[in-house]
């Protein structure tokens, strides 16, 4: 957990830099591309202290494509987190899924038999008349030092859910070093001090191996359309190989293909002046054959 | 041993009316009273009303017709129950354990202890000494079962012969025999049983020990055994019909004089002594504002941080009572999710339930008390939380506090703990506990049961559009926007519960869809077309895939 999250004063520091005139040298890095951008982000990015606290989801409420993103960015958090020295190989800490009744009786509560087998016996679940007492749950559990993750579901703009509650919730998650997804369904994206904002909505599944009919893996469009540590971009998530990873395009989907995802990368890079960074694009053939390429 | 306490509720009386035996009031004839469904009845008499032909179990009409000077007083007998759990716990001096025989008696296990007291015969002595101290009016007796010794006490004669106590049954001695002159009311049977016995003739236990062993000394010979069967049989079907099935010791008198006999255990329950961790705060000055209140809370909480920790225990209930100057109690009650003796915490939860509280002119005295302990284990502080006063704002809660501040807040049933549960159909196959509960355990699901991540809990109609019936959906029109299916598995047939459902429940077909947009639904249609338990199937959306 990452007790040293206190962003403010870098931050402060960074705009009296910029008051003064002197160009922060921390933002460009050698070749003068943007660092932002080295940390593009993608699944199991591989630090988890710098994983946000605080991610907001915006998605339909006919539809749980939003829970089922939230679990597997979740459930990929965990996995990283799993891999450092520090923890305990077996992780039984509770989740805390908090709804309001509207939200619940919209979009359905979480079914223990459909939720990913590692976290069926962990959920603790919080139903609040409000979206007052949503949030007041919400923090209880960010506040909480024995809960994996906290999912926040919340439907509409409720009035309660202003910024100031949003950077309540930040600034208590980032003192904590806990993780919130809070997911706004049916919610115009406004004001929020949330560390990632998500649009998630359904992408069509893979064909199933055994029957071409039959409705696959479920995958995820996710667009990350605000971030302060990462580029914003667009992927095509999926939990097919058990850990959640990103669908290359294909030829089938040729609308995604038709906006390449490096495109924020490069239209920055070419106003910049500086020739886009593809990195090593032509692959090692390490034991293997140039025609199974 | 069983001890007697035969006139309990009279001995009370008198007690706490401060009056010698036969002085004073007790001296006139007086009855203790409760109303019955016909009218006020003598639950107990005094020994001056006794001698007037006063008993208990008359009405007070029939009493007063008699003895027109009987004084009537109100019986107590939650009062009564209670003396006899003390005293049952104070007969503990004679033995290692003691039970309750409500309403008027105690039985002691003084097996191998009568020897510290210089036998039984000295034990006995010192039995009614003790109780002699106390004014009180006893009869007891020690045999080798409880039942023989409940015998001995309530219907033994106790006229000493020579040099031989007759209360004291020892292991050796023949017990039938030295048993056999008592009534059939001395293995506890209830009345109507006794109306039975007395009606065949069997009025001591001479008797019925002769009807039940007439076939036990030749064995050999069946038909002999038919006393006992009769005997069994009659009691079988009376107590069949008229108790609904159930069957009590005290109303089959073969096993009563089985236990008698020790030929069968007779399990009691012995009493603990159990004495609630309690702290209270007795005020000078009645207090009116909520900062003082809240301090006077936090002295309570740290006390009781304190005791509990003597104790080994933590509360997982806690009452709260504030007794105002004009006489009203306020009472608050906290149930917490796991035991705890954790001052803050408890502060914290008692704080939230203090805000609707009316003061009046002031409260004079706070109590707080732990109705339900559990034990927690001395455990060593967190020696972070030890350096900072703040403990919780630095290093975060328990998932226990946690628990507790949602559950005051909102409430027990909004903070829940979904639970897989033994049933086929979906909606009943997740219960909601409470949120630590232990998860019992359950078969583990089939891997090719694709469930939904969330599941509605009112299940939405739908309407369906296929191109043959019993076919795969084409399309569906939900929450007003039409939707084409793309791809579709199914129908994975969940049958209706029979054994609980009505016998017109029809089946439900479940297909997993999903749609252009890449929506995974759970829709089901609910039986078939030719099944005879209504009209055309319908269709109903039950779960979205994430």
């Amino acid at each position: 957990m990452s007790r040293s999250a206190y962003s403010l004063p870098a931050s402060a520091d960074a705009i009296l830099r910029a008051s003064k005139g002197v160009k922060p040298a921390v933002m460009t890095s050698s070749d003068g591309a943007d660092v932002r951008q080295s940390r593009k982000w993608r699944p199991g990015l591989a630090d988890p202290a710098q994983h946000p606290c605080h991610n907001e989801i915006f998605a339909r409420s006919d539809g749980a494509s939003g829970a089922g993103l939230v679990l597997a960015l979740a459930c990929d958090a965990l996995a990283i987190e799993a891999k450092g020295p520090l923890t305990c190989a077996d992780d039984q800490r509770h989740i805390l899924w908090v709804q309001t009744r509207d939200a619940i009786k919209r979009a359905g509560r979480p079914y223990v038999h459909g939720l990913p087998p590692e976290l069926r016996r962990r959920l603790i679940h919080v139903a609040a008349d409000t979206a007052q007492d949503a949030l007041f749950a919400l923090e209880e559990g960010v506040r909480c030092r024995d809960l994996a993750f906290v999912v926040g579901e919340i439907l509409g703009d409720p009035r309660e859910l202003d910024f100031t509650a949003s950077r309540r919730l930040t600034l208590a998650a980032q003192r904590h070093g806990s993780r919130l997804y809070l997911l706004r369904l049916d919610a115009k994206p406004d004001l929020s001090s949330a560390r990632m904002r998500w649009n998630a909505a359904s992408a069509p599944s893979n064909t199933p191996r055994w029957n071409a009919d039959a409705p696959g893996n479920p995958a995820w469009t996710a667009e990350l359309f605000r971030a302060r540590s990462h580029p914003i971009g667009k992927w095509i998530l999926h939990n097919d190989k058990g850990e959640l990873s990103v669908r290359k395009p294909t030829k089938r989907f040729s609308e995604y293909s038709k906006s390449p995802f490096i495109i924020p990368r490069a239209a920055n890079a070419a106003k910049a002046g500086v020739s886009p960074n593809y990195g090593n694009m032509a692959r090692a053939t390490v034991g293997r054959s140039l025609a199974a390429l | 041993m069983a001890i007697w306490l035969a006139q309990l509720s009279v001995d009370r009386w008198r007690l706490s009316n401060g009056l010698k035996r036969g002085e004073g009031a007790d001296a006139h004839p007086t009855a203790l009273i409760a109303e019955t469904a016909h009218g006020p009845g003598v639950e107990a008499a005094n020994a001056a009303a006794k001698s007037q032909g006063v008993n208990a179990g008359m009405m007070l009409a029939d009493a007063r017709t008699l003895c027109p000077k009987l004084a009537v007083h109100p019986a107590d007998p939650a009062g009564d129950l209670e003396a006899l759990e003390k005293t049952a716990l104070w007969a503990q001096r004679w033995g290692p354990w003691s039970t309750v025989d409500a309403p008027d008696g105690v039985i002691v296990d003084v097996t191998g202890a009568a020897h510290l007291f210089g036998g039984e015969d000295r034990l006995m002595d010192d039995v009614q000494t003790r109780f002699a101290a106390r004014d009180m009016n006893v009869r007891a007796a020690i045999a080798p079962t409880a039942g023989a010794a409940w015998a001995l006490a309530h219907y033994g004669t106790h006229c000493g012969q020579s040099g031989h106590n007759s209360a004291i049954l020892a292991p050796d001695e023949d017990m039938p025999g030295r048993l056999s002159g008592l009534p059939v009311a001395a293995l506890r049977l209830d009345p109507d049983v006794l109306t039975v016995l007395r009606r065949l003739g069997l009025k001591r236990l001479g008797d019925l020990d002769r009807v039940e062993s007439s076939g036990t000394n030749s064995r050999r010979n069946m038909q002999d055994n038919r006393g006992r069967d009769a005997l069994q049989r009659r009691f079988r079907h009376k107590f069949r019909a008229g108790m609904k099935g159930r069957t009590s010791p005290g109303s089959n008198p073969l096993v009563r004089m089985d236990q008698l006999l020790g030929r069968v255990p007779e399990p009691l329950l012995p009493i603990i002594p159990h004495d609630m961790p309690l702290v209270q705060r007795r005020l000078v000055e009645p207090i009116r504002h909520r900062a003082l209140l809240d301090q006077v809370l936090s002295d309570l909480a740290q006390d009781m941080g304190r005791v509990l920790e003597g104790l080994g225990e933590g509360a997982r209930r806690l009452d709260l009572g504030l007794w105002r100057v004009d006489g009203e109690v306020i009472i608050r009650t906290l149930e917490m999710a796991a035991a705890t003796r954790d001052p803050t915490h408890m502060i914290r939860l008692l704080s939230s339930r203090l805000e609707d509280i009316d003061a009046g002119f002031g409260i004079e005295s706070v109590r707080l008390r732990a109705s339900w302990a559990q034990p927690v284990a001395l455990s060593q502080d967190n020696i972070e939380d030890a350096v900072s006063d703040v403990s919780s704002a630095i290093s975060g809660t328990s998932l226990a506090a946690c628990v507790d501040r949602l559950t005051v807040k909102l409430g027990q049933q909004a903070v829940t703990k979904p639970a897989a549960s033994a049933s086929h159909l979906p909606e009943r196959g997740q219960i909601w506990q409470p949120p630590l509960d232990t998860q019992s355990p359950h078969q583990k699901v089939l891997g090719f049961h694709k469930r939904p991540l969330k599941l509605l809990d009112k299940k939405e109609k739908i309407s369906v559009h296929y191109d043959v019936p019993d076919g795969f959906p084409q399309s569906f029109t939900w929450r007003g926007s039409l939707r084409k299916v793309i791809k579709a598995e199914g129908p994975e047939r969940i049958a209706p519960e029979w054994w609980r459902e009505k016998s017109t429940a029809r089946l439900r077909d479940y297909y997993r869809i999903e749609d252009a947009e890449g929506c995974r639904y759970w829709i089901y249609r609910q039986g078939t077309g030719d099944d005879g338990r209504g009209g055309a199937p319908q269709w109903f959306m039950h779960g979205l895939f994430g």
